[in-house]
């Protein structure tokens, strides 16, 4: 038997609230079959299974609320008899996730020096990142709560407790709450989340920062040719060229795909995070799998089919947790450059800019030309600027041969 | 197709790309994108719904055409003839 966990889907989840089942006892499972639905800050999320199996029971009931971790329910793993339970969490399969998880839950004597130095400020209260930053913006008293997380560590659903009791309400809801649609997860909870994944970054890497402008002129004339020959709907936008150009350039860096816990490790799948907006402020940034093996249409049919569904709030459960490295692109008539902050546990962001015209020179002559100015921002606790500079090069190097791509 | 009928339409459109927003206070001369701060990926996505809508096939190298509600309807107006 093993326990399937509630997982962690970013640095900022604490908890999830589970709105639907999708299996029944005895339903046969198998991997990447939906098993229920879970409502984070990030929406209302479908989580995957990633292991065959049976489901043999559930732990907990639809409209309950459990901390990252958490058994939801029983599985009897394929060609196993019914014996005694292990511990052994089924939701392991994204090391992406693991340390976002593990680090989440420090305490901050347990952190940065920085964050140490908060803690002298409210001497001996241990409270979460996240719920510090939720009890400040609330004007809560740190004072007056008692924590419930591990070691009597102050964690969001505290502060929130706090926050109800502060409005007159009755906090009587403890762990069931109504399950309610994704519609009404309020934008705000995006926005902290992101808060405190981005604040948790800059405490927590030591960002290094390089920047090439790039030439587009072949990449340019390659997509119009290429969407000249096609209809609308099936027409490649820039950042198509963009994410397989990185994708591709990593092959000679591999050590800026991969994430920090403990060390670096690579991984051997090249995973794209990328940033997508929401109209309503904050953003999410789902992966978009093996993007190297993909062709730059198949990139396209990705994002045509992600980005509405990242808008509407409703992912998958791998999809917000499996990223290696990710990429940002501020689209067309925005800022000329960006630099990243690097999501963590990932070890490096790939900002770009918009494409532009600028004076540039070409084989001795000044011309105008399209570029568009590229940031790396790498984690210098895994990498050097020599590392990142080779990326830069790769990348101008793919997206002057977009044929190859 | 009626100029209104293709005004319609992008309105309806407009305001399923950007629910929020409010497309009947663009004025003719407005930059779309910028006003109901739409993106890249958005507006490909509008294009699309409008070449589905109307049938009408808008190649990449008139996009420049679309830009504003005056020239986006001008430009839709004289494709449908």
């Amino acid at each position: 038997m093993t326990d399937f966990l509630m997982p962690s889907l970013g640095a900022d989840m604490e908890a999830g609230t589970l709105v639907q089942w999708k299996k029944k006892p005895g339903d046969q499972l198998t991997p990447g079959d939906i098993i229920a639905e879970v409502e984070t800050q990030k929406g209302l999320i479908e989580i995957e299974i990633f292991e065959a199996g049976i489901l043999e029971s559930y732990l907990i009931e639809e409209g309950d609320k459990v901390p990252v971790g958490s058994p939801m329910a029983r599985l009897r793993p394929e060609g196993s008899s019914k014996k005694t339970p292990e511990t052994h969490p089924i939701q392991e399969k994204s090391q992406a996730s693991k340390p976002l998880a593990a680090i989440s839950e420090k305490t901050p004597s347990e952190s940065s020096s920085s964050q140490k130095k908060t803690s002298e400020e409210i001497p001996r209260i241990k409270i979460s990142p996240l719920a510090r930053s939720i009890a400040e913006k609330n004007g809560i008293d740190l004072s007056s709560i008692t924590g419930s997380g591990e070691g009597g560590a102050i964690i969001k659903a505290d502060v929130e407790k706090a926050m109800v009791a502060k409005a007159g309400e009755p906090a009587g809801k403890e762990t069931r709450e109504a399950p309610s649609t994704a519609k009404t997860i309020p934008q705000e909870s995006i926005r902290t989340a992101v808060a405190a994944a981005m604040s948790r970054s800059n405490r927590e890497i030591p960002h290094y920062y390089l920047e090439k402008r790039i030439d587009m002129l072949a990449a340019m004339t390659w997509l119009q040719e290429v969407n000249r020959q096609r209809k609308i709907s099936e027409r490649l936008l820039p950042v198509v060229l963009f994410i397989k150009a990185v994708a591709k350039a990593l092959e000679s860096s591999p050590e800026l795909n991969g994430i920090w816990d403990n060390g670096l490790q690579i991984q051997n799948q090249v995973n794209i995070g990328f940033v997508i907006s929401l109209r309503a402020g904050g953003l999410l940034v789902p992966a978009i799998r093996d993007a190297d093996l993909k062709s730059p249409e198949e990139i396209m049919a990705v994002l045509n089919e992600l980005i509405p569904r990242a808008r509407a709030l409703k992912l998958r459960s791998s999809e917000l947790s499996d990223s290696t490295i990710t990429i940002t692109s501020l689209g067309e008539n925005g800022a000329d450059k960006v630099f990243g902050v690097i999501y963590p546990p990932q070890v490096a962001i790939v900002g770009f800019g918009s494409i532009i015209n600028e004076a540039v020179v070409h084989e001795g002559m000044l011309a105008i030309r399209p570029v568009v100015h590229v940031s790396l921002a790498g984690d210098h606790r895994a990498t050097d600027g020599l590392s990142g500079s080779r990326f830069l090069e790769a990348l101008n190097n793919n997206l002057q041969n977009p044929n190859a791509l | 197709m009626t100029r209104e009928h293709i005004q319609s339409t992008i309105f309806e459109l407009l305001k399923k790309t950007a629910p929020e927003t409010d497309p009947h206070s663009l004025r003719p001369d407005e930059n779309i994108r910028e006003a109901l701060n739409i993106d890249s990926f958005d507006a490909l996505q509008f294009l699309v719904a409008l070449n589905e809508k109307l049938g009408i096939d808008i190649p990449e190298e008139d996009y420049s055409k679309t830009t504003t509600l005056g020239s986006l309807t001008d430009y839709l107006e004289q494709r449908s003839r």
